[in-house]
């Protein structure tokens, strides 16, 4: 008879089986078992975060950075609610993480037991898919089948949650074999009709863009690179949304930047007045397409996604190609070269007037602000951040903000998965957690949190879990005392009434940076930013850097409530008066 | 320029509604159905009324069907959602006018009276395949078989005739001939 394990073992045979390497988690008495085990297993290290959520956003930058599904482990009742943000926040953002976590014993199920919630019920609708392990034997298939689901098709987080006496029980376990046919949940369909209607419509067009997001990041590296040669072969003009980031080198000339709400001038515009829009693996988000009905009205619409349900749910397209994006490009570009060898260059011509216009366009500078040689700008801290860090391989995560959006356009990013921001749900307090993530995953790399003061408060108790692992993370925070894109709105839209929107007390983040273990530095004007950021690079410790920024600056260039994607709100230098009147104003 | 009222928020041209049957094979297994039904009301979708009951126990399959309305829009949108659920085997989709389609709901009728509204009450149940449940001195149990809109005309029209309880079910569909689901 084979040996026979217990849930708990049965746990990590899977997770050396699927070859975890990190989980990040925080024990409670419903995992007790679990952790008691950790000590047999050696191929799996565990990092203790102080907040469950802090556990997933962990996960989240370990998997948005490294490609491979992030792990975390919690307790049942409050272990599992607070991953839940977490597990959201991945949903949105399509990252796939596995979420392990402990259940009261099943007898006690149902009857409000000692830190019991309906895990299952409260995670159904942020998750892919949950399960409720009632029997040790479905354990490791389970498991298994957790991660499948996870990874395969649009990524996404899974949950298995583990009463405590089935990880006592004891059952079998045979070694686990990946599959080659999937959950008939991934969808690869596409023919090569598709892509030759594709390139019928590309060869017409004269007024093409690219417009791609997190699904090129998604299919991997190599899905970056074709990219890059298929913007290369056609002259196309290429846009990408904030999930897309470093899918498209940020300083490439046929790269408009990013598109959407805070996005370039050019690249709105552009997503305006094109005649032809290819999107790949982007999901015309509200924050892109503005109001729909008037959402680039003269354009042919190609979408590109391996999710049939992102299809047609917001904007009505053309031509749907359902299938993994590095595959779909694969074939366009194979295609490409047998029917049309010289693409670009039989197309200049048709498309050179488009490139004029954009340039005229481009030549607005709509990223461009009104510098001080007094305060420091916050976009002047993302340009010299950039300028200072751009040749070490730099990884960034970002909180929620107007810092996120200054570090969206000013800091450009040339490969994948070096970007890891909240985009979806929009989760202040998301970027110390997933940088600390992202630095387990690479060790060896310079990681950055461009944060805002208020975002990063938020989780700001993961510090002491970048100390406890010597994670040299360095947050920096743009600090002007505000929740500045509240104030933002506030000012804009709300008569500047800036209510509740100021943050007194703030704690003196050079001294808490010391109370952590950490060090602390602080920047108060334009001279000695430079020096300090290259402090902050050269300490091999984690840092706080405390950036005190203008406190009044808004973020521009700005679509705002009640105009059309094509008439964005420009910088204090843009003359032109926009104001938002009526109804605009109540709305997000 | 025409005066845009808002960028955000304000909901898109709305498109004509149709009624439509969504049936939805899904493995018969804990917590199926509200994942189904969490997909409808999380996503703001609409159900008219549903039927679910296991088919298959050797598969462990169960069929779900599920009336609902919607733009051409939201109808696509539901039946991708579904079939992204792990559980959900297929998904099929009718409109309510189909010929092809047979659809029943089931009402249980109570009727308390003299045993002339009694004997109304059938005659006016009898072209809705009536079976008497369960009779007494004072009261019937009738059941019948038809479609929503006569069932609710059915619960209206009884109501002279000593209507004191109605108990209905969601609507089952089936393909006519030899065709099955696909």
């Amino acid at each position: 008879m084979s040996k026979l394990y217990s849930g708990a073992e049965i746990v990590f045979k899977c997770l050396e089986d699927q070859n975890v390497e990190f989980i990040f988690g925080y024990p409670g008495g419903a995992v007790l078992p679990i952790y008691d085990e950790l000590k047999n297993f050696n191929s799996v290290k565990h990092i203790l975060v102080r907040h469950e959520q802090g556990a997933g956003h962990a996960a989240e930058g370990y998997a948005r950075s490294s490609g491979k599904p992030g792990v975390l482990l919690v307790t049942s009742g409050p272990g599992a609610t607070n991953a839940v943000t977490a597990l959201t926040d991945a949903y949105m953002d399509s990252v796939p993480l596995v979420c392990i976590s402990g259940q009261v014993p099943t007898h006690l199920i149902g009857t409000d037991a000692f830190q019991e919630c309906d895990t299952t019920g409260i995670t159904r609708p942020c998750t892919k898919h949950n399960w409720l392990v009632k029997d040790v034997k479905d354990l490791e298939k389970i498991i298994h089948k957790a991660f499948e689901v996870a990874t395969t098709g649009r990524p996404g987080p899974v949950l298995v949650d583990i009463p405590k006496d089935v990880q006592f029980q004891k059952t079998s376990y045979t070694k686990f074999k990946k599959q080659k046919s999937l959950n008939g949940k991934v969808n690869n369909k596409f023919s090569q009709k598709d892509i030759d209607e594709l390139i019928k419509l590309m060869s017409k067009a004269s007024k093409p863009i690219f417009y791609t997001g997190g699904g090129v990041i998604n299919s991997g590296p190599k899905a970056s690179e074709l990219l890059r040669e298929l913007v290369n072969t056609t002259g196309f003009p290429i846009t990408s949304t904030l999930q897309g980031l470093g899918s498209y080198p940020g300083e490439d000339s046929q790269f408009l930047g990013m598109l959407g709400m805070h996005g370039s001038y050019e690249a709105n515009n552009a997503m305006h007045d094109c005649d032809l829009m290819i999107n790949i693996g982007a999901r015309f988000d509200d924050r892109i397409t503005g109001k729909i009905d008037e959402f680039s009205p003269k354009s042919k619409k190609v979408h590109i996604d391996i999710d049939p349900s992102s299809i047609n749910k917001n904007v009505k397209v053309d031509l749907p190609i359902v299938g993994d994006v590095s595959e779909v490009i694969t074939s366009t570009i194979k295609t490409i070269k047998k029917v049309k060898p010289n693409f670009a260059k039989s197309n200049k011509q048709q498309i050179s007037k488009w490139w004029q216009q954009i340039q005229k366009w481009r030549s607005i500078n709509s990223f461009d602000f009104v510098n001080s040689t007094e305060t420091i700008k916050p976009q002047y801290a993302v340009q010299r951040l950039y300028e200072l860090t751009k040749n070490k391989d730099t990884y960034i995560t970002t909180e929620v903000g107007q810092h996120q959006m200054w570090a969206a356009q000013h800091y450009k990013f040339d490969k994948p998965n070096r970007w890891m921001t909240s985009g979806g749900l929009g989760t202040m307090g998301y970027g110390l957690p997933a940088a600390v993530g992202v630095q387990v995953a690479h060790p060896n790399k310079l990681v950055i949190d461009i944060a805002g003061e208020a975002s990063v408060l938020m989780t700001m108790q993961e510090m002491s879990t970048a100390v406890q692992y010597s994670l040299p993370i360095k947050i920096f925070i743009l600090n002007n005392e505000y929740m500045g894109m509240v104030r933002q709105w506030q000012e804009l839209l709300h008569d500047k009434n800036y209510s509740e929107s100021y943050t007194a007390a703030l704690p003196d983040f050079v001294k808490l940076a010391e109370a952590y273990g950490c060090v602390g530095i602080r920047a108060e004007t334009p001279g000695e930013l430079d020096d300090k950021i290259i402090e902050m690079i050269n300490t091999d410790r984690p840092v706080i850097f405390d950036c005190r920024v203008d406190k009044q600056e808004n973020c521009f260039p700005m679509i705002p409530s009640g105009k059309p994607h094509n008439q964005m709100l420009l910088g204090p230098k843009d003359q032109k008066e926009n104001k938002i009147t009526g109804k605009g104003k109540t709305l997000v | 320029m025409v005066k845009a009222k808002s960028a955000y928020s304000i909901p898109g041209k709305q498109g004509k509604l149709d009624t439509h049957i969504i049936v939805v094979w899904v493995d018969n297994e804990a917590g199926v159905l509200a994942r189904v039904v969490g997909l409808f009301s999380g996503r703001g979708y609409n159900i008219e009324s549903l039927a679910v009951a296991e088919i298959d126990p050797k598969l462990n399959i169960s069929r779900i069907t599920i009336v609902t309305t919607g733009t051409p829009q939201v109808i696509e949108q539901i039946k991708l959602q579904l079939k992204k659920l792990v559980p959900v085997h297929k998904v099929a989709d009718f409109k309510r006018e189909d010929k092809k389609v047979i659809f029943k709901e089931m009402a249980l009728f109570k009727i308390v009276g003299n045993q002339s509204k009694k004997d109304k009450a059938l005659k006016a149940c009898k072209k809705y395949n009536a079976i008497i449940l369960d009779k007494s001195n004072k009261s019937y149990v009738i059941q019948i078989t038809a479609l929503r809109r006569e069932i609710d005309l059915m619960s209206k029209n009884l109501k002279k005739f000593g209507l004191v309880s109605v108990s209905r079910t969601g609507a089952v569909a089936m393909t006519r001939g030899a065709e099955i689901f696909k």
